[in-house]
C-alpha cells in the first residue's frame, strides 16, 4: 500500500514529519517498507540571484553568470538558454551531491573560465524530465532553501511517498483514511470529519440489476448502481494524476481515475462501465463452468462453475469484484456510464480470484473485506467526483440484495490489558483509544466499525489497546520456572538417541550435511519410493517433487556435486526423516552414512585404499553401540535392490527387526545419480533399537578374573560360501562359560588358496579366548575345549581343522 | 686380597663386551672363581681369623658384583645409544590420518536453543512435517480460504483421485506442533519446537525448506510481558553477550493476539554483527500471546489459560550469530562449506561450559 503525505493530509490535521510517521505507522503494524522523499534530495541547495549574465569568451552557448548567493556572488558558467540577468535560481555548490547527473561537484574550469558550482535544471534535482533550461522561481529570496520553496509553493511535486505492509486482518488500512485514523488514536494528528455527500437522481435508472437466488448467499450481499448520462469523459485533473502516478498508477480517464481514487482513499473499489455498450439489464450470477471473458487487461478467462459474475442481457460483463470486461470498458467516447459499488463475500471472491489468477486491486481488498456500511455512501460522493469532474446527470440508485449488518460488540474488560499484555493503561485511555478507532462504547460493550471484519473478540480490543499504547512501552517481566530448583532433563529417549547419532557420527570423521525432504521422481524411484502419496501437488521445479523415501538419494546427490568439483573422498551423513508414505504418521528418522573414493589421503604410509563393505559396517556398527544397541545382532543378507547384491548386509536383531543396512551401492544406482565409485554406506534407524527397560543408572558389578586368560588359534577349512559369523558362532557355543572371544584373524581364499585346498574351499582363521573363571586350566582341560571347538564348528559348517 | 681386589676391578673397567664381562665374573665370582676358592679356605682357618677374613671376602664379593652390575648397564646403554642412533626417522613426514568429521550449523544451533530453552523449563516437542491442513491452519484460526492461508506459499501433497479431504500440506511453520503438543500435554504446558519447515519459494533469500523453532508457554497468568523477558533471556544466552534490547512492534499472525514483531537492536561492522549496541534494529522473530481459538481447538479453555507462543528461524539464527552469508548454502553440501562452516563433534553446547567455544 503506497500513498502520499498530501494524500494523508486529507485525512489527517497532522503537523508530524515524514519520519515521525513512518515510525509511528511501523509501531502500530501498519510496517513502513519504504519513503521516497524528494524534499530529502534537495536538502541543502538554495535559491540565487542571477546579478549578470555575459557571454563566454571562448564558447558561444556558455554564459558567465554572475550569481548572488547566501555565501556571496559566485561565478558559474552555464549552458542553459535561459541563464540570464534576474532571475531566481536554484544553486548547487562546489560540495553538493547532484542526484539527476549523479556528481558531486567541485569547482571547475570550463573553456578556461571557473565555475563555483551549477545552477540546476529540474532533471538535474529529479523532480521532472524538463531540461530545456534551468530552473526559474517566481518567487524566492536569496539563500532560502529550495527545499522550504518546494513545500510552500510546489506541494504536489516534493510529496513523499510512503510504501507500509498491510497484514492481512486490517483491509481499512487498504485505504488512506484507515492509515490516518490509527495515527489519530495514536495522537499524531486529527482525523478530518469524514465527507458525505447526496446526489439526487434525476430519472430511474434504465439498467436494472438482479442476483440470482443461488448467488445471493456466499456470493453477492448487495450491489447498488447507477447510470451518469451525457458526461464528457477525458484526462482526470492534474492533482489526481500527479497522486495517482505518485503511488505508480498509470492515470487512464477521469472515469477510471475516479475507481482508481476511492480504491487507495477509501479501500472502496468501484467499477465503471459503459452503459451503451450493455445490452438490456445486469444480472449477478454463477457460472455454470466452461464460459470465457476477456478481461479489461485484454487476456481472456476462462471460469470453473460456481464463480461469481456480472452478465448483461447476452453475456458476462464483468468479473465481480475482481476485473472488468473489456467490451464495456469505458473508453474516451464513453458518454453514459454506469456506476457500481457491491459487496462481496470475501471467500467467493478468493476462490474466483485463484482460479483465474487474476491480482488486481480490486481482488486484493474484496477478498480482505471492505466497508459494507460505506458502500451507499461511495456511491453518492463518486458520482458527485464523476459529475465534477466530467459532467453529466445521475439516475436513481438501483439496489439488488441488502447492506449485511455486521454489527457486533464486546465487553470490554480493561484489566484484561494488565493481564493478557502486562502493561499499565488507564480505564480511560482505553476507552478513548477503542472510540478513536471508531469503536461506538455502550457502558463496557466496545461495538465494532463496520470496518473492521477482523475485531472477533475481546482479546481483539486489548491487541487494539496495547496496539495503539505501543508495544514499545513493553517492559519484560520475569516468568518464573514452573518448578523449583535444578532443572529436570527434558530430552526424550529418541531425542537424545539423535543427538549421540550425529555427534558419533561426526566423531568418526562424517561431515553433516543437510539436504532437502524432496527429490526428484527417478531417484526416488531407485530407493523404492517415487509413488504418488509421496508426491508434491505443487513442487517448485521436478528435481523436487517427491518426498525422499530414504536419506542416501540425497547424500548421492551431494556427493555428485562435490565430485563435479573435485572432490572425490567423500565422508558425508545426514539425521532426518524419510517418508514411506503421504500421511502425518508415515515418517520415520533415519541415520545415513556414505563414503565415496578412498579411506584417506595417499601418504607414505599406504593410508590410502578404496572405502569397502566393512568401512561401512564398522561405522553402522560403532553408531549402533553408542545409542545403546544389544551387542549381539544377526547379520542378514537380502537387501533392498539399491545395494550390490552380494556385498550388503543387514544388521538386525531378528528377522523382524532390522536396525541398519550396510554394504556397497549398488553400481548401476551409482551410474544413474552420476557418483564415481567406489562408494559403501549404511542406513540406521534409531528407533528400532529397543529403549532400555529400567532407567537406572546403576552398573551390574564387574566379574574380572584374576587368572590368566589363554589364547589358541585355529584354522578350518570351509566351503567358499561359509559365512564367518556361522563358524564363529559354532566355535562360541562349544563352551559358554570358558569362551570369552572368539574372533576371525585372517580368511584366505581365492584360487591360490583353492589350489593348496581344493576347489570351491577357503580357509577361515579364528583366535579363541579362554577365560578361567576358579582355577588355572590344565593343558588337557584347555586340549578338551579345542577339540570341542573343532567339533562344532565342522557340524555348523562342514568344515575341518587346516592340516 | 687387595691385589685380587685391584686386578679384578681393573679388569671390569677394562671390559669391552658383555661376554669379556662374563668370563670376569666366572673367574672372580663364580662358583670355582678366585673368590670362591678362597672362601672355601675360610673353613681351614681358626675361628678368630674367620671372623676377619670372612666379612672382608663377602665384602669383596659384593664390590665385585656390584662394578660388574655397573659396567653391565653402562655397556647397555653405550649399546643402545649406538642403536638409537641408526633409527634416525624424519618426524616431518605426514601424520597417519585421523578423520575429523563435522556438526552441520543447523544441527548445532538448534542444540544451542535448546539447551537454552530448557534451563528455562521447556521440554522439546516434535510433529510431522507432512501435516493435515487442519494441524497447519484451521487449528491456528486460519480458515480455507482466507487470504493468510496464499501468503505462506503451501506446498501441498497429491490426493488421489476419490479421496476428497482436504490434501494435506508439508508444514509451513512449526506453530502445529502447538496445537500437538497442547492435544497430547492439555495446560499447562512450555514447549519447544524445532524442525524443519516448507514454503514455495526460492530465491536469494528463501529456500523451500528451511528451520524453525517454535516455543510455546501456557499457564494461568503468563502475559506478554513474560514473553519479552524470555525472549531477552534467550537473546542474551544464544548470542553470548551482557545486555541485549528488544524491541516488540504490534504485527498480526492469526493464532496469536496481540501478535508482535520482535527487533533486536544491534550495529553490523564489516558485515558482522554485534548484538545489544548501535542503532540497528533487526527483526528477528515473530511472536504473540495464543489466540484463544486455537486454545479452543487444542481443547484448553481460554477463559482459564493463556500464554505466549513464537517462532525464529534456525538458519536465520545460525547466519547472524556465526556470520554465514547465504542460505541456499545450507543445503548445497559443499564440503568446503561443511568443514569451514561446521563444529566439531565434542563443541557440545552447555550451560555451563557455554554455548559456543
Amino acid at each position: 500500500m503506497k500513498f502520499t503525505l498530501s494524500w494523508l493530509k486529507d485525512h489527517l490535521d497532522t503537523t508530524a514529519s515524514v519520519d515521525e510517521i513512518a515510525e509511528t505507522l511501523t509501531d502500530l503494524g501498519l510496517e513502513v517498507e519504504g519513503i521516497e522523499n524528494p524534499l530529502a534530495t534537495l536538502k541543502g541547495f538554495t535559491l540565487g540571484k542571477v546579478k549578470h549574465a555575459e557571454q563566454h569568451p571562448d564558447a558561444d552557448r556558455l554564459r558567465v553568470c554572475i550569481v548572488e548567493t547566501d555565501e556571496g556572488d559566485k561565478q558559474i558558467v552555464c549552458g542553459a538558454p535561459n541563464a540570464r540577468e534576474g532571475i531566481t535560481v536554484v544553486i548547487a555548490k562546489p560540495g553538493d551531491y547532484v542526484p539527476g547527473i549523479d556528481l558531486t561537484l567541485s569547482v571547475g574550469k570550463i573553456r578556461g573560465v571557473e565555475s563555483h558550482g551549477m545552477m540546476a535544471s529540474e532533471r538535474e534535482l529529479e523532480l521532472s524530465d524538463e531540461h530545456t533550461g534551468i530552473i526559474e522561481l517566481p518567487s524566492g529570496e536569496v539563500g532560502e532553501s529550495f527545499a522550504d520553496w518546494m513545500a510552500k509553493n510546489r506541494p504536489e511535486k516534493v510529496d513523499p511517498v510512503i510504501e507500509i505492509a498491510i497484514t492481512p486482518n486490517r483491509p481499512d488500512a487498504l485505504g488512506v483514511r484507515g492509515i490516518a485514523r490509527d495515527l489519530a488514536a495514536r495522537g499524531l494528528g486529527t482525523l478530518k470529519p469524514m465527507k458525505t455527500a447526496k446526489v439526487e437522481g434525476k430519472f430511474p435508472c434504465p439498467i436494472t440489476v438482479t442476483i440470482d437466488d443461488d448467488t445471493r448467499e456466499h456470493g453477492c450481499e448487495v450491489f447498488m448502481g447507477r447510470l451518469i448520462r451525457g458526461v464528457k469523459n477525458g484526462p482526470s485533473p492534474a492533482w489526481l494524476q500527479q497522486r495517482l502516478r505518485a503511488i505508480g498508477l498509470r492515470p487512464i480517464s477521469a472515469l477510471v481515475d475516479v475507481t482508481n481514487f476511492f480504491t487507495y482513499d477509501m479501500n472502496r473499489p468501484l467499477h465503471v462501465f459503459d452503459a451503451d455498450k450493455v445490452r438490456g439489464n445486469l444480472r449477478v450470477h454463477r457460472t455454470t463452468g466452461g464460459e470465457t471473458l476477456i478481461g479489461l487487461d485484454e487476456k481472456e478467462y476462462s471460469f470453473p462453475a460456481g464463480s461469481v459474475v456480472i452478465s448483461d442481457a447476452e453475456e458476462i460483463e464483468s468479473i465481480a469484484g475482481i476485473m472488468g470486461g473489456l467490451r464495456t470498458g469505458c473508453t474516451e467516447e464513453t458518454e453514459n456510464v454506469f456506476l457500481e459499488a457491491a459487496v462481496w463475500d470475501t471467500i467467493q471472491i478468493a476462490k474466483t480470484g485463484r482460479a483465474t489468477k487474476i491480482n488486481s486491486d480490486a481482488r486484493y481488498r474484496n477478498e480482505r473485506g471492505i466497508d459494507p456500511a460505506f458502500n451507499a455512501p461511495a456511491i453518492e460522493l463518486a458520482t458527485q467526483m464523476i459529475i465534477e469532474f466530467c459532467g453529466g446527470e445521475p439516475s436513481d440508485v438501483v439496489t439488488a440484495g441488502e447492506v449485511p449488518d455486521v454489527s457486533r460488540a464486546y465487553k470490554l474488560d480493561t484489566d484484561r490489558v494488565q493481564s493478557l499484555v502486562g502493561m499499565d493503561i488507564p480505564a480511560e485511555e482505553q476507552r478513548r483509544t477503542l472510540e478513536a478507532l471508531g469503536f461506538r462504547l455502550e457502558g463496557d460493550m466496545a461495538h465494532v466499525p463496520s470496518w473492521r471484519p477482523d475485531v472477533m473478540g475481546e482479546a481483539d480490543l486489548v491487541e487494539e489497546v496495547a496496539r495503539i499504547a505501543s508495544l514499545t512501552k513493553l517492559v519484560g517481566k520475569p516468568m518464573s520456572r514452573a518448578h523449583v530448583g535444578v532443572p529436570k532433563a527434558v530430552l526424550t529417549p529418541i531425542q537424545k538417541r539423535e543427538n549421540i547419532a550425529r555427534r558419533t557420527m561426526a566423531a568418526l570423521g562424517y561431515n553433516e550435511a543437510v539436504t532437502y525432504s524432496f527429490i526428484d521422481k527417478d531417484s526416488a524411484e531407485l530407493f523404492g519410493g517415487g509413488a504418488d502419496a509421496t508426491m508434491l501437488e505443487n513442487p517448485i521445479s521436478s528435481e523436487m517433487s517427491h518426498m525422499r523415501p530414504d536419506l542416501l538419494p540425497g547424500l548421492l546427490q551431494a556427493a555428485a556435486r562435490n565430485q563435479a568439483r573435485g572432490f572425490m573422498d567423500l565422508a558425508l551423513f545426514e539425521v532426518g526423516p524419510a517418508f514411506d508414505g503421504g500421511e502425518p504418521e508415515e515418517s520415520h528418522l533415519q541415520v545415513a552414512g556414505l563414503l565415496v573414493g578412498g579411506s584417506a589421503p595417499r601418504d607414505p604410509w599406504g593410508s590410502r585404499r578404496p572405502v569397502d563393505v566393512y568401512d561401512a559396517k564398522a561405522d553402522a556398527e560403532a553408531v549402533l553401540s553408542a545409542i545403546g544397541a544389544p551387542a549381539k545382532q544377526m547379520i542378514l543378507r537380502g537387501t533392498s535392490a539399491w545395494w550390490h547384491p552380494g556385498r550388503s548386509g543387514q544388521i538386525s536383531l531378528g528377522p523382524k527387526n532390522i536396525l541398519a543396512t550396510f554394504g556397497e551401492v549398488h553400481p548401476k544406482v551409482l551410474d544413474r545419480m552420476g557418483v564415481k565409485g567406489p562408494a559403501v554406506a549404511f542406513t540406521l534407524w534409531p528407533e528400532r533399537v529397543p529403549f532400555p527397560k529400567s532407567s537406572g543408572a546403576t552398573r551390574p558389578a564387574l566379574a574380572a578374573s584374576d587368572l590368566q586368560p589363554v589364547e589358541r588359534d585355529f584354522a578350518f577349512v570351509v566351503d567358499a560360501g561359509v559365512e564367518a559369523l556361522t563358524l564363529v558362532n559354532a566355535a562360541q557355543g562349544a563352551d559358554k562359560t570358558l569362551i570369552a572371544n572368539v574372533s576371525v584373524f585372517d580368511e584366505f581364499h581365492g584360487p591360490k588358496a583353492e589350489a593348496q585346498m581344493g576347489a570351491g574351499k577357503k580357509s577361515l582363521a579364528i583366535t579363541v579366548r579362554l577365560q578361567p573363571r576358579d582355577k588355572t586350566l590344565t593343558d588337557a582341560e584347555i586340549e578338551a575345549v579345542g577339540q570341542k571347538i573343532i567339533e562344532k564348528v565342522a557340524k555348523a559348517t562342514g568344515g575341518a581343522l587346516r592340516g | 686380597m687387595d691385589d685380587l681386589r685391584q686386578k679384578y676391578l681393573e679388569a671390569i673397567a677394562g671390559a669391552g663386551s658383555e661376554a669379556a664381562l662374563e668370563e670376569i665374573r666366572v673367574a672372580a665370582v663364580g662358583k670355582k672363581g678366585e673368590v670362591a676358592l678362597q672362601m672355601r679356605e675360610l673353613g681351614k682357618m681358626t675361628p678368630e681369623e674367620r671372623q676377619v677374613m670372612g666379612p672382608k671376602l663377602n665384602a669383596l664379593k659384593d664390590e665385585i658384583n656390584s662394578a660388574l652390575a655397573a659396567k653391565k648397564e653402562a655397556l647397555g646403554d653405550a649399546a643402545l645409544d649406538e642403536r638409537l642412533k641408526t633409527e634416525w626417522l624424519d618426524v616431518t613426514l605426514p601424520a597417519r590420518p585421523r578423520p575429523a568429521g563435522t556438526i552441520h550449523p543447523v544441527s548445532q544451533v538448534t542444540e544451542e536453543v535448546t539447551t537454552i530453552f530448557a534451563d528455562m523449563g521447556f521440554s522439546v516437542a516434535e510433529g510431522p512435517q507432512i501435516e493435515t491442513d487442519w494441524h497447519n491452519f484451521d487449528a491456528l484460526n486460519i480458515p480455507p480460504h482466507h487470504p493468510a492461508r496464499q501468503e505462506f506459499d503451501t506446498f501441498y501433497m497429491h490426493r488421489a483421485e476419490g479421496d476428497n479431504r482436504p490434501p494435506h500440506v508439508l508444514r509451513t511453520h512449526t506453530s502445529p506442533v502447538q496445537i500437538r503438543a497442547m492435544l497430547a500435554q492439555g495446560a499447562p504446558i512450555r514447549v519447544i519446537a524445532p524442525g524443519r519447515v516448507y514454503r514455495s519459494d526460492y530465491d536469494q533469500t528463501h529456500t523451500p525448506m528451511f528451520h524453525q523453532i517454535e516455543g510455546l508457554a501456557i499457564d494461568r497468568d503468563i502475559s506478554m510481558a513474560n514473553l519479552k523477558w524470555v525472549l531477552e533471556e534467550f537473546c542474551r544466552a544464544f548470542f553470548e553477550v551482557d545486555e541485549v534490547e528488544l524491541r516488540f512492534r504490534a504485527s498480526h499472525f492469526p493464532f496469536t493476539e496481540p501478535s508482535a514483531e520482535v527487533d533486536l537492536r544491534c550495529s553490523w561492522e564489516d558485515g558482522r554483527l554485534k548484538v545489544g549496541e548501535g542503532d540497528d534494529w533487526m527483526e528477528i522473530l515473530g511472536s504473540g500471546m495464543v489466540h484463544p481459538k486455537v486454545l479452543e481447538a487444542s481443547g484448553v479453555d481460554p477463559t482459564e489459560w493463556q500464554g505466549f507462543a513464537f517462532g525464529i528461524g534456525i538458519d536465520r539464527l545460525a547466519m547472524l550469530k556465526y556470520g554465514i552469508p547465504d542460505l541456499r548454502a545450507f543445503f548445497d553440501s559443499d564440503l568446503r562449506w561443511l568443514r569451514h562452516y561446521g563444529f566439531s563433534a565434542l563443541d557440545m553446547p552447555t550451560m555451563r561450559g557455554g554455548l559456543s567455544r
